[in-house]
């Protein structure tokens, strides 16, 4: 006899005292004395309850690149990283400058239905630099598309920026800028450093994102607009956010899981698997991010999932393509990189992976707090469990992870989707 | 030794040991019969996806004096851009057996990956790799200064060399760093701030702007080519402003103490980083660098392939 | 199982074979014209250095002395590491026609003079081509055979023959090692 409502037995809220959570019709019904809540019962002791993840920042690759990832594998890979909602970036082929494409991609992440796939709008046509794309018309498409961004290319004119703007304060849309100075980063490999001298690649020097963002926070405030700076990848663009944000600008950041592990010294393979845009960094750059994100300067934790072939990977350095997947793996990196080190508890993280990513894309019926009335997009963690990474177990059509071979802490075990279990005991529910 | 990739790899004794090779090695070329059989039915493979007709050709015969057979593989202008065919390629060079690929690529590193990616199992050396190495080149000039300075024998302990140009592009400059460094030799490198890389002030060497401040305490001055690209992108303002700072001329010869030589990697730009007098003058070891490349290039290629390989591998 | 060394040749034994073969040389050659004692490394080089002074003084002529390096000719590269090389010195005026001595310390399996012979085929055209060794030990896997032999000593293979010489090694000596004797 079917049930109508969802009892996760016994699981710890943000690491608290153990509840049965009771769900029924989408949201959280009840949250009763762990052993007392009626329904099918989902055995959760000893696990942590969050809300569902949201990635701002998600490159699904559909259309154009379905070798690399599609809406279908992408939501797979999400949903079993525990996400709930995805953002999917718009320099796909053709590129999401209309609302026919974000429609599009609307519409596939609908009919996979394990994550709420948000599209991204492009700020100009072909992500070229030049022209506004139609940002309005995708804002009142079915995508409802609030967050615009040529990720992958910097809004590199001032005058466009302004106007991008201020155009979407008509429909509380959020510009997300790539924050790349294009001159000072021409055929740019890896951080610009010693290490790049060394390497003979050419470097991609912390200031071509700084200088960017300077701009592009005094923008925000000229024209009170909202601003999102995507994976914020130095200790000096963390400076920069903080000052604007001292001054009431509405900016914020995000930052990838792989900035808050990872630096540039792993370069020095040539292994293009390490190869990424913005580049790693140095452990500088990663003590400052992460003291970022503990403080708050930064918002968010968002993937930068960047699916490539193989081909595209097994290659010389140059040749390669940039990026890293990072759906499957962001949470355990974070386990790793801001609870194991004590810089946030679970109640925080839930805060920059979830309840804010959410704020800033606008997403709809997800980063709400635990409680009841809201949506049950809920994420069932194991903190104490850990695992090796296999790239080739992943739902992801990529295999381009630069934790491969890596133990890493946490486990999503149970997921579930406006009340529906998207994943259960780790694996997907069909 | 399995591979030749950067001259950081090198400590002072296997530096010294390739130095020595090459001496006895560079008498094969006063013999009527220039030719060792020492790697008779070995394959060693010109894997060039760079013009350089001068480095191939000095590993050609590097590679024939030992009696390797040679294949030269040009690969530049082929559907290069998509970087798998050096993967491709060199699964090919694997099926046919190569046991070692010299390799010149424009992208740094490629070497690297080329020797670690487990595409081939020979060895592999270094010919040039974008920005980032040119290990023989390194060993031929000092080699070269060694002979001139050193009497041929030991290390370059105490050598004073100065590195002239755009040493933010050039791998000739990292690799002599490195290597000169190791030898025991102070390096400056003597460049405008625009073309030294982010960073050079951690190098293992001495860094100035100023090339008339620097020529009267060098043994050996090496200039390095500078490409009048390099102009466009704004590196420097000018040729002649260029020429006038860092060029060396019949004038700064005379800063020059009397016993120093000058290096040139080739080719030259006449009139740009050096005069035509300077370059065509007794003090100039041009055509000599020329002639010890082939040396260099057979003792690496002896060392790598003449004995078992590092695996412990018996190989008849 | 006895591995101690036992001395075979001391310094004496030593200077006194030096003397017999260059007497040989001259003999066989009827003087000391033409004549080029190539040693090879390491040892060989001043086993020839010796014997040529040792001529010098029987004939009064200068002999020309040189060293061949034969190690880019071994047939057994490769069951080694690469080896470093040693010096080769021809003296001026080549070997064509000349009566070519190579000299070695220890005369064994004969592949190292196989090398050599190899190596003067690149250098030139000998009129003749002799062999001298201070110990010959036997066990020879090629057809090759010395003219002059300081001392024949029957070795089993397990043994180890060591030359020793007062240029390399400071002292005069030849010892057999290992085995059981």
């Amino acid at each position: 006899m079917p049930h109508d409502k969802t009892v996760l037995r016994g699981v710890r809220p943000y690491g608290e005292d153990p509840v049965d959570i009771v769900v029924a019709a989408g949201v959280i019904a009840e949250i009763a004395t762990a052993g007392s809540g009626a329904g099918r019962v989902i055995e959760a002791s000893g696990l942590i309850a969050l809300p569902g993840f949201v990635d701002i920042h998600t490159h699904l690759r559909e259309p154009g690149r379905e070798d690399a990832e599609t809406v279908e594998t992408g939501s797979r890979a999400a949903a079993l990283g525990g996400f709930t909602a995805v953002f999917a970036m718009a320099n796909t082929s053709p590129v999401a400058d209309t609302a026919g494409v974000v429609e599009q991609v609307w519409h596939l992440g609908k009919a996979t239905g394990l994550v709420d796939v948000f599209p991204v709008g492009a700020v100009t046509i072909g992500l070229g630099g030049e022209q506004l794309a139609e940002l309005g018309a995708m804002a009142t498409s079915a995508a409802q598309v609030r967050m615009f961004s040529d990720d992958g290319k910097c809004v590199h004119d001032a005058a466009i920026m302004r106007r991008a703007l201020e155009y979407v304060k008509a429909f509380d849309g959020v510009i997300a800028q790539h924050a790349q100075e294009p001159r000072l980063t021409v055929d740019a490999q890896m951080n610009e450093g010693v290490l790049s001298g060394q390497l003979g690649l050419t470097g991609w020097p912390g200031v071509a994102e700084e200088s960017i963002i300077a701009r592009d926070v005094l923008l925000a405030e000229h024209v009170d607009s909202r601003l999102h700076v995507c994976h914020v990848s130095t200790a000096g663009s963390v400076e920069v956010v903080k000052w604007a944000k001292s001054r009431g600008i509405k900016v914020t950041a995000e930052v990838t899981p792989h900035h808050l592990l990872l630096t540039e010294d792993l370069v020095a393979s040539y292994d293009p698997v390490y190869k990424v845009n913005p580049p790693l960094r140095t452990s500088t750059d990663v003590t400052a991010l992460r003291a970022a994100l503990a403080e708050g300067t930064i918002d968010a934790i968002a993937t930068d999932h960047a699916p490539h072939p193989h081909e595209d990977k097994d290659c010389e350095w140059a040749a390669a393509a940039f990026g890293m997947l990072g759906l499957q793996t962001a949470f355990s990196i974070a386990v790793l990189t801001m609870i194991d080190s004590g810089l946030l508890d679970w109640r925080a993280l839930a805060d920059r992976m979830s309840v804010r990513p959410a704020r800033i894309g606008r997403a709809l019926g997800h980063g709400h707090d635990l409680k009841v009335g809201a949506p049950a997009n809920i994420c069932v963690v194991d903190p104490r469990a850990s695992w090796v990474v296999e790239p080739a177990t992943f739902a992801s059509k990529s295999r381009n992870s630069p934790y491969a071979g890596m133990t890493l802490p946490g486990k999503i075990i149970h997921v579930l989707k406006a009340g529906k279990p998207t994943v259960e005991g780790g694996d997907l529910a069909c | 030794m399995r591979h030749l990739l950067s001259a950081g790899d090198l400590d002072v004794v296997s530096a010294c040991l390739i130095l020595d090779t090459a001496a006895q090695l560079a008498s094969v070329t006063d013999r009527t019969v220039k030719k060792f059989p020492t790697l008779r039915g070995r394959t060693v493979v010109n894997l060039f996806f760079e013009d350089s007709t001068r480095t191939r050709i000095s590993f050609e015969i590097a590679a024939k004096r030992l009696s390797a057979d040679v294949i030269n593989f040009a690969a530049k202008g082929s559907s290069v851009s998509k970087g798998e065919s050096l993967k491709d390629t060199a699964l090919t060079l694997e099926a046919m057996g190569a046991d070692a690929v010299v390799i010149r690529h424009g992208s740094s590193g490629a070497p690297h990956r080329l020797a670690t990616a487990g595409w081939i199992q020979g060895s592999v050396v270094n010919a040039g790799d974008g920005t980032h190495e040119h290990p023989t080149q390194a060993l031929l000039d000092a080699f070269t200064i060694r002979h001139h300075l050193r009497d041929g024998m030991g290390d370059l302990a105490g050598v004073r060399v100065a590195i002239v140009g755009d040493i933010l592009h050039s791998r000739v400059a990292r690799s002599n760093v490195l290597l000169l460094r190791t030898l025991g030799a102070h390096v400056t490198v003597v460049a405008p701030p625009t073309l030294l890389p982010y960073g050079v002030s951690q190098w293992p060497c001495a860094v100035s702007y100023d090339l008339d401040e620097v020529l009267p305490h060098v043994d050996a001055v090496m200039m390095l080519r500078v490409q009048s690209e390099r102009m466009h992108a704004a590196y420097f303002p000018s040729v002649n402003e260029y020429s006038r700072r860092y060029g060396l001329d019949i004038r700064r010869m005379g800063l020059l103490p009397p016993h120093a030589i000058v290096l040139h990697p080739g080719p030259m730009n006449r009139g740009m980083e050096i005069s035509a007098d300077v370059a065509d003058g007794e003090r100039a070891v041009m055509v000599e660098q020329v002639a010890n490349g082939v040396s260099i290039r057979m003792a690496v290629l002896y060392l790598l392939l003449g004995g078992i390989t590092d695996d412990g591998k018996k190989e008849i | 199982m006895d591995s101690a060394r036992s001395v075979v040749l001391d310094a004496g034994d030593i200077g006194r074979a030096i003397r017999r073969i260059a007497h040989e040389v001259v003999e066989r050659n009827k003087g000391a014209a033409d004549l080029i004692l190539l040693g090879i490394p390491t040892r060989g080089v001043f086993l020839a250095r010796r014997i040529a002074a040792a001529i010098e003084s029987i004939e009064g002529d200068t002999v020309s002395v040189g060293a061949l390096d034969v190690t880019l000719y071994r047939d057994d590269l490769r069951l080694r590491p690469a080896r470093a090389l040693e010096p080769t010195a021809i003296p001026t005026g080549g070997i064509d026609d000349k009566v070519v001595v190579l000299i070695d310390d220890v005369l064994f399996s004969g592949r190292t003079v196989r090398s050599a012979l190899d190596a003067l085929n690149d250098i030139g055209r000998p009129r003749a081509v002799q062999l001298a060794a201070l110990v010959d030990r036997g066990h020879r896997e090629l057809p090759i055979r010395a003219d002059y032999v300081g001392k024949n000593l029957p070795t089993a293979l397990a043994e180890q023959v060591r030359v020793r010489l007062v240029e390399y090694d400071d002292f005069d000596e030849v010892t057999i090692e290992g085995g059981a004797r």
